[in-house]
């Protein structure tokens, strides 16, 4: 087997990395693995938001076109979808071994996309709760707050985990090491897209259909 | 601020009657009496551990040997004492109960409160840090052994999850000492444990406690699964896994899949009593149905997540004490196979009373009873196996053939229940907690006790005591039978589970038949006990060093017994099923390799322990409503893991010339022993190395 087949799916570092290549295997292969698991938690939060997505449930509160500002969140679904691409020329950097500035570079755009992304969701929230749509009025509305920022949430993390990875990067420079979290980071990002395309769908445009 | 919010503001609804010993001095009933019992078992057994670790001045030991290390072996081990630790907590709430069932007719001497605790608690211990943890302690174990493994894929990651299921057990244990545990079953479903009707800290405890250990087992999980997949030696493919292995695959991918409901169902419980969510709330739109749905979403894969390496431990028990190869190998694979994707199709026999149509309940009742044809498989199987096989009744023996008669008869009571309409007549009876103790006693219990007698000279180099584990099987079964299979007939007798006391006079002979049978359980666990002194204390005369007491088949049986750090001086090179019998009757099971290379290890941390005691801080100030412990040691948390990533030197390098010298060593020994026939497998002249003898 010619060390350029692909170890995992998605981005792989290829034979330019020689044995940082075989190393990442396991720790990518494992961290997809996370990520189903991951998924699961989400679908089930999806599936929490399905069955509670009716009258009964609504409580007389606030209805999903009660609430739905569907500009932002099409804002922020660009935001999110460009930040991937973004993330996505930061891994061709590393794979390519282009300049290590200019992988910085478009982590740190990625890194300020997420964090439009949060702040605008965070606007959106604030919204809810002055117009009473809060996780308190129904069981409705904690279906939404327990999927939405959940997704959030993940998204800080991940933004976090940039700036962290930003850090070692000038510290440690690319290793096999930083190598592997900055392709798992990827994939973490890439889902986190996935699962805004699920929320878009579901609760944005299924809610103002 | 008055004096009061500040003190609030300091430690949450603390107060002195959170203690059990002051609950007692100002009311001291029987009931009272026995709870701050516990606590005081609880408090002198740590302060016994304590005193016992500095008398002997075994703290550094403890530190450096065990507590940083990423071992799989001695993780695995520390999995299984955890285990066995509350196994005695969860033995002992079960015999209180049933004592009070017997004397339940007249009241009883507990309060119905209490009793509903310890019914919580004993089904949350046994199934949280019990059989999940023995089940774990005994795959991290073996399983990297059997593969011709140098360690699990994630050797940090796996000191993490023992961590997190440490933190379970402990806020578990706290909960016997401050406070009260939950009152909601095992399964702590709302709205009764909702903050509407339970304002109190139980179902707090029990949301933190299992949901962070849960989350722990997810880990787990991931880790078994990319282990097998990535870590199996040359040659050796799927095909060619021992039975074991192939049963911790599917139980992995169950834990992958199965574990996220749990988190699910405990956070969002937690949303709903801490920020007033309102998922399961009876106002406001909650809908409980989804606690159920999600819960026994877990629920139900789980059992098969614990019983499925129970079968491996079986297969692989079988087949060396017949001296035969496995029976129908394939089959038993793909039975397992079947067993793992069935179980995510049949949550809802759990609840067949709970208001879907009958034509759901009817396709959830398939589902069940379909289980039953891969499990039946699997018992012929190992029956074929033992057809004409050279059997040795040792230890596990015993408990396999106990397994045998008891464990079909679980069987056959649950195909009956998967019937949704005698599930209407029988749910909520006894009836129904003699089937699933039918189930996971002589199936799971079983199987690693017999694991534990089967693998135990493997990690510690000397044999266990036959005679004493000879009685304790013998016991664990009769006992066994005398207190759970009356349970049945009371349970058609209509008498229901989880009371505290009853009125009809004729459950009260068969509930004295199950009493009598706790006394056999519990001098089984004492024989247990001793077994365990006894085998210590001769250890001399019991040594199996060399590694194969058992005349194994598997690659476990191929290294020095206690195995060396790095598991194997080379890896070996798999091209058979049973590779070490392959190569004892090739003739080159002992050989020494023509060169040695160095072997990358990871070196100790202590991540696992400031995880555990950071999320045990974090359950314990999250129950009792302190806000600043709970954010101080939430951030802990992120920030050890930060801290951690900077340190890059995460390997150390054992040099050939060391291996060398180990592996040369073990060598002269096999070489100085006498290899042993099978009827000598237990007297002292076995030394762990077999007589070849060509066999099937």
């Amino acid at each position: 087997m010619s060390s350029d087949t692909l170890k995992y799916p998605g981005l792989n570092l290829g034979s330019g990395h020689g044995s940082d290549h075989n190393k990442a295997e396991t720790k990518i292969f494992g961290f997809w693995v996370f990520l189903m698991s991951d998924l699961i938690i989400f679908g089930l939060m999806f599936a929490t938001y399905v069955t509670m997505n009716n009258p009964m449930s609504y409580a007389g509160g606030p209805e999903p076109k009660d609430f739905i500002n569907l500009p932002s969140a099409f804002a922020q679904t660009m935001l999110l979808l460009i930040s991937s691409l973004t993330f996505g020329f930061a891994g061709l950097a590393i794979r390519f071994k282009q300049s290590l500035v200019r992988a910085n570079f478009w982590l740190i755009i990625t890194l300020l996309l997420g964090i439009g992304f949060i702040t605008l969701e965070l606007f959106d929230f604030v919204d809810m709760f002055e117009m009473g749509a809060k996780p308190s009025r129904s069981g409705y509305l904690s279906a939404f707050f327990g999927l939405v920022p959940l997704h959030g949430l993940h998204v800080t993390a991940g933004c976090i985990w940039i700036l962290i990875m930003l850090i070692q990067l000038r510290v440690f420079g690319l290793n096999a090491v930083t190598k592997v979290r900055l392709l798992c980071l990827a994939l973490f990002w890439h889902f986190l897209d996935i699962v805004w395309i699920g929320i878009f769908s579901i609760v944005y445009l299924g809610g103002v259909a | 601020m008055s004096s009061e919010s500040q003190l609030s503001w300091l430690i949450g609804r603390l107060t002195p009657e959170s203690f059990s010993i002051v609950k007692v001095i100002q009311n001291p009933t029987v009931n009272e009496l026995i709870a701050s019992g516990a606590a005081m078992v609880v408090i002198i057994g740590a302060v016994i551990t304590i005193s016992l670790l500095t008398y002997f001045k075994l703290w550094r030991t403890l530190w450096n040997d065990w507590l940083l290390s990423v071992d799989h072996k001695k993780i695995g081990i520390m999995y299984i004492v955890l285990a066995l630790v509350m196994l005695a907590r969860g033995v002992l709430e079960g015999a209180i109960m049933m004592t009070q069932h017997t004397y339940g007719l007249d009241g009883g001497f507990l309060q119905p409160d209490h009793f509903a605790e310890l019914f919580s608690t004993h089904g949350t211990i046994m199934i949280f840090f019990v059989a999940m943890p023995f089940i774990i302690g005994v795959i991290n174990y073996i399983l990297p052994l059997q593969i011709g493994a140098r360690d699990v894929s994630f050797p940090v990651l796996n000191q993490i999850s023992l961590g997190l299921t440490t933190t379970g057990a402990a806020l578990i244990m706290i909960s016997l000492v401050v406070g009260d545990f939950s009152t909601g079953g095992w399964h702590n479903t709302p709205p009764y444990t909702g903050l509407a009707f339970n304002p109190g800290e139980g179902p707090d405890y029990w949301i933190w406690s299992v949901g962070l250990a849960g989350f722990g087992s997810t880990l787990t999980g991931i880790n078994f699964a990319v282990t097998i997949y990535k870590e199996r030696a040359p040659g050796m493919h799927l095909f060619r896994m021992p039975l074991f292995t192939w049963t911790v695959l599917c139980t992995a991918i169950i834990m992958i899949f199965a574990m996220p409901p749990l988190t699910v169902a405990t956070f969002t419980l937690a949303l709903d009593r801490y920020l007033d969510f309102h998922f399961f709330t009876n106002d406001l739109g909650g809908n409980m149905m989804n606690y159920v749905n999600l819960f026994w979403l877990f629920g139900h894969p789980e059992v098969y997540l614990l019983i499925l390496p129970a079968y491996g431990i079986f297969s692989e028990v079988v087949s060396t004490f017949s001296s035969k190869r496995l029976y129908g190998y394939a089959s038993l694979v793909y039975a397992t196979m079947v067993i793992a994707v069935l179980s995510f199709t049949v949550w809802l026999h759990h609840f067949f009373t709970m208001g879907q149509g009958a034509n759901v309940n009817i396709a959830f009742g398939i589902a069940s009873m379909c289980i039953a044809v891969p499990t039946g498989v699997k018992i012929y199987d190992w029956m074929a196996t033992m057809y004409r096989g050279r059997i040795r009744f040792t230890v596990p023996m015993i408990y396999m053939t106990g397994f045998f008669m008891m464990f079909t008869v679980g069987g056959v009571t649950g195909v009956m229940l998967a019937n949704p309409t005698i599930s209407f007549q029988a749910h909520n009876t006894l009836f129904l907690v003699a089937h699933f103790h039918n189930v996971i006693i002589p199936g799971v219990l079983f199987a690693l006790l017999a694991g534990v007698s089967y693998w135990f000279p493997k990690a510690f180099g000397f044999r266990l005591n036959e005679y004493w584990g000879k009685s304790a099987a013998l016991l664990w079964i009769v006992g066994f039978a005398l207190a759970f299979l009356p349970l049945y007939v009371v349970g058609l007798m209509g008498m229901p589970r989880r009371s505290v006391t009853y009125t009809d006079p004729a459950f009260e002979p068969v509930l004295m038949v199950s009493l009598f049978g706790v006394i056999f359980i519990l001098s089984a666990l004492a024989c247990t006990l001793i077994q365990i002194w006894v085998s210590v204390r001769d250890r001399a005369k019991t040594r199996v060093t060399v590694g194969d007491p058992w005349d194994g088949r598997s690659l476990e049986w191929s290294i020095s017994s206690p195995p060396p750090e790095y598991n194997f001086a080379i890896i070996p090179t798999v091209t058979d099923r049973d590779e070490f019998m392959a190569a004892k009757q090739r003739g080159d099971a002992y050989k020494k390799p023509d060169q040695y290379e160095d072997i990358h290890m990871p070196t100790d941390t202590p991540i696992g322990i400031i995880i555990c005691l950071a999320a045990t801080i974090l359950g314990f100030s999250l129950v009792w409503y302190i806000w600043w412990l709970a954010a101080v040691s939430f951030l802990a948390i992120p920030l050890a893991f930060i801290i951690k990533s900077f340190n890059l030197n995460t390997e150390k390098v054992i040099t050939a010339a060391e291996i060398e010298k180990e592996h040369t060593a073990w060598l002269d020994q096999v070489n100085q022993v006498e290899p042993i026939t099978r009827e000598q497998e237990t007297t002292s002249i076995n030394h762990g190395l077999a007589v070849v003898e060509i066999t099937s």
